[in-house]
Order: structure tokens, then sequence, then C-alpha cells
């Protein structure tokens, strides 16, 4: 999935999404200060960082959940930055939000018929859904707060994807989850790519994102502490940009091992 | 058989306390409003029908389907504007507002048609036709209509919430606003429609009530409104079906009370609704607002 899409960012395509110069306030506190990045078509963008870097709220700003005090968003040639994020979501920027936000007292198919009710043309369908997650067809008329963590997660992305965004941002999909449920969950992420969909997404379990990702950018206290391709960038510039400081024995752990902490919910 | 009777009458009297609170309970479950205006908006609705009947000379129930269209559209008027609002200042400031709606409607009403009571003119004949099962039990036709129109209208609440677009979205924001954002919707929208449904309900209870007895300025207040929170408190927050439920508790309650003594019927309705805070204060159904 790797090769025409480094290309694109190299050629003289334009982005898909382009943040410029973000700053974000909750409160008094000061959360995005000047947040740049250029998302552009078939990628997948790795927004990496430790907790509190700011990663969710550039997630949440782009899909029109905070309102920034400064800077600007574009996606498709069109400035965004004002629109409601009902309208964001209609023009085709989708978002499984942190901690999956299903609605517990709908069935799962209830769940992705609210996803479908605006949904723009394209290639995802229920059947498609179904087909990338086998087990649902026959749990479809089950509510979902009944449902493990892994198997929301699936809900949250099927109900994001049959809205049939262009530009799909995910949170912290590994949060709370088993590896091994991660890995799997996140092995849906080539078909995703190959329906056309571009992904920018959020994850704090860094070797998870540098296995994914085809650009990569490190938050740190809201700054942007490195950037580039995965392939560009050594470990040690990352554990620095990570954890604004170098050689760390707990940088060395969130890079290298593979992450155990997480517990299926 | 006196007892039978007014077990009988309880039941049937539920059906229109169910019809005062379903609406409220649906906007409290799909948006936090406490609406403490709810009842007066029922005699405004009343009133509504009143002016429409002098002013068009239409039947009665000729005239309920368009006070339902009127009260629903300033439903999602008033909703899109002065409680949203509210709203997005928190939700005890609707509690205020509502409060303050309230005294506005109330004194609107003083104002302009002044205290005396306004009836809906419906026929005599209508009001009074019952049939007897046996020789003490006597039951009006009207309270069997509405009661079957409480019926109905539940039915056809649980129909649209489970089973429609709109419905679903109700239900949807009603969980997860930001979710539901997410999926495209505009919640303001959805808000709307929900509390121009729960006005419509209020405009069929504002009606019903209207056949039975005479409608003050103060009657929203100072009748509808209790009732409808005792019954929305008995049955379960948010819970439909647990508005008939607590109705008929309600209604009961009230008739079994009066016929121990006529004074007790108050009193026997809201020492009810006190052993239901005290024992099961989450309500006898305590469901979310679900198919």
């Amino acid at each position: 999935m790797s090769e025409p899409v480094n290309g694109a960012r190299h050629s003289n395509a334009s982005p898909i999404l382009e943040v410029r110069d973000l700053v974000v306030h909750h409160g008094q506190l000061r959360a995005l200060s000047g947040i740049s990045l250029q998302v552009f078509p078939g990628e997948v963008y790795a927004i990496i960082g430790a907790n509190g870097a700011g990663k969710s709220t550039l997630l949440r700003t782009i899909a029109g959940l905070h309102h920034p005090t400064g800077g600007s968003i574009v996606y498709d040639g069109k400035d965004v930055t004002g629109l409601r994020p009902e309208k964001r979501a209609t023009a085709g920027i989708g978002m499984v939000p942190e901690g999956r936000r299903l609605f517990p007292s709908l069935t799962l198919e209830e769940n992705l018929k609210v996803g479908a009710t605006f949904a723009r043309k394209g290639p995802w369908t229920f059947d498609r859904v179904y087909e990338m997650f086998p087990w649902m067809k026959d749990r479809r008329e089950q509510r979902t707060a009944q449902m493990s963590g892994g198997e929301q997660q699936s809900v949250a992305i099927g109900r994001a994807l049959v809205a049939n965004p262009r530009v799909l941002m995910l949170d912290e999909l590994s949060l709370g989850l088993a590896p091994v449920i991660v890995q799997r969950i996140y092995g849906m992420l080539p078909q995703i790519l190959e329906s056309g969909v571009t992904v920018l997404l959020v994850e704090q379990d860094v070797s998870q994102a540098l296995r994914v990702a085809t650009h990569l950018q490190c938050l740190l206290e809201g700054h942007t502490t490195l950037e580039g391709r995965p392939a560009d960038v050594t470990a040690e510039q990352v554990e620095a940009a990570y954890f604004g400081m170098a050689g760390s024995a707990e940088a060395e752990r969130a890079l290298h091992a593979s992450p155990d902490e997480g517990s299926e919910s | 058989m006196a007892w039978v009777n007014a077990i009988i009458q309880g039941i049937l009297t539920g059906g229109l306390y169910a019809l005062f609170a379903c609406g409220l309970s649906l906007m409290f479950g799909v948006m936090k409003v406490v609406n403490l205006a709810y009842g007066d908006l029922a005699v405004v609705a009343g009133y509504i029908g009143v002016g429409v009947i002098a002013a068009t000379h239409m039947p009665f129930l000729w005239a309920i389907p368009i006070v339902v269209v009127i009260m629903a559209a300033l439903g999602y008027v008033l909703q899109r504007t002065l409680l949203q609002a509210a709203l997005r200042r928190g939700e005890l400031i609707t509690l205020i507002v509502t409060f303050g709606l309230s005294i506005v409607i109330e004194n609107g009403l003083l104002q302009f048609f002044s205290a005396n009571g306004k009836g809906l003119g419906v026929n005599q004949s209508f009001v009074t036709a019952s049939f007897s099962i046996g020789s003490q039990i006597t039951i009006a036709w009207l309270d069997v209509i509405i009661f079957a129109l409480a019926v109905v209208v539940l039915l056809g609440l649980q129909y649209y919430l489970s089973s429609t677009k709109y419905g679903r979205l109700i239900r949807a924001v009603a969980d997860d606003r930001e979710a539901a954002q997410l999926s495209g919707a505009d919640y303001r929208h959805v808000f709307g429609i929900a509390a121009a449904i729960a006005f419509g309900t209020v405009a069929l209870a504002g009606m019903a009530y209207g056949t039975t007895t005479v409608l003050y300025p103060t009657t929203g207040t100072d009748t509808i409104l209790l009732i409808a929170f005792a019954t929305v408190v008995i049955g379960g927050l948010g819970s439909l079906w647990g508005t008939l439920l607590g109705g008929i508790v309600l209604g009961v309650a009230q008739q079994v009370g009066a016929q121990i003594n006529i004074s007790y019927e108050l009193l026997a309705g809201y020492l009810i609704f006190l052993v239901v805070l005290i024992v099961r204060p989450q309500g006898l159904t305590a469901r979310r607002i679900q198919s």
C-alpha cells in the first residue's frame, strides 16, 4: 500500500486536508500552539505524542468539535474553519472518536444506520462493512453496550465508513484494547485505504503508528517536534521528539516493546 | 362494587395523565430539558382550540389536528430559539427559563383572556355519553376515548422512535450528541423535532382535558404540571410506557382515596408519589427512551 502513496507528497498533488498554524485553548490552557500539517490523498498520516500532547484536541478541532483561537483548516481546497461539525462530516471528514462513542441504547445495525443517514455516495455499504467484520451480521440486532471493546471499536469504524468519508480520522484506536485486538483492528487499514479513503490517525502507541504510517508527526505540549516519513526518521529522533529529551528508559520502552499494558474491556 | 368502579375510573384517568406526561418525559429523555412551562402550554393549546373553533366555527374534532400542528410548530421554534439558547448555557438554566416562560404565559393569559375559565364548548351529549356495566359501574365514553387516544399516542411515539430515520436520530442524539454530530446530524434540528412532537402531545393533552373541564390560566401549573411530574416520576423518567403505568397508578390512587373520603383524592395521589420516591426513586420502569 505504500509506494504510490509517498509519491503524492512530492508531486504537485494538492493536499486533501491542510491545517495552518492552529491554536486551540481549553479555557486558559493553551492546548495547541501553532500546529500545521498537510495530508495528501492516500496517505496514512500518523500523529503521535504522549498524553496531553494535544493529539486528540487536534483531531477534534479538525472535526469541528473545538473552536480554534487561531489558524485555519482547509479541506479539499475550501476553508472549513467556521463550518459546524455536522457539515464537515457530510462534506467527507469522518471520525472515529476516542472512546468509540457508540450509541449504547441503539443496536449495532441502528448505529450503522445513523452513520449512513447523511452519507455521501461511495463504496462503503452495510454489506461491505459486514464483509470486513463477518461477526457483525449475526449480531446486528444486539445492543452495542453488551459488546467487547474490540467489537465496539469495529462498530465505530463501520459507523464512520458507511458515511463514505474521504478523510477518516482515527482517534486512539488502541486505547483500552489488548495488543492482539489492536493488531486485528489495524489489519483492516489496507482495505480502508484501497477504497480510496485517506487516513489521519492519532496514536499513543508509537510502534503501532510507525508500522502503519506513511507520514509521521510528533506533538509535544501542543508543538510539533518532529515531522517526516517513518523511513527518514531515526528511533532516537522519535524518542527525543516524543519526550522532549533523549535516551530515557521510558522512551526506549515506548519505541521498542510491543504494548502490553492495554487490556480488553 | 364501588371499589371496582374506583379502580376502573382510576385506570381510565391514567390515560389522560399519560397524555399529560409523555411529552414532558420525551423532552427530558432527549434534551434533558425539565420544562416547567409544560402545563401552561397545554392550557395555551386549549385556548388556541377555543380560538380556532370560535373563529372558524369548525367542529371540535376538526380543530384538534390544527391545534396539534400549531403547537408542534411552536415547539420547534421555541426549542431552536429560547430553549437552545438556555441549553447552551447549561441544563439548569433551562429550568429557570421555562419557569419564567410559565409565569409569562400564565400572566399573558390572565391579561388577554381574563381569569374566567374557557370551555371548548364540546357538545354536551358527547361529554356525558356513557355506558353501564352492572348496576353500579358507569363509564363515560369520553374517558374511554381519551384513554384509547393515550394508548394510540404512545404506540405512535414508540413506532416513530424505533422505526423511522428521525426517531433513530432522536435516540442517537439522546445517547451522545457529539457522536451524532460526527455522523452528520445537526442535533439542534433533531432537538427541534423532538420538541415539536412533545408539543404535539401537549396539544392533544390540553384539548382532551379541555373537553372534560374548564381551563383557567392557572390550570397549567396548579393541575397539569403537577400531575405530569408525579406521573413521570412514578412511571420512571424517560420511559414512554412508564408514563401510562405511572398515570394509571396515580389515577387509581386518587380514585381509591376519593372512595374512602372525597377530600383524600389529591392526598392519596401525592402519598403514592412520595412512596415511589422513597421506595423506588428511579420509578416503576426505569428505562431510557428506546424501542
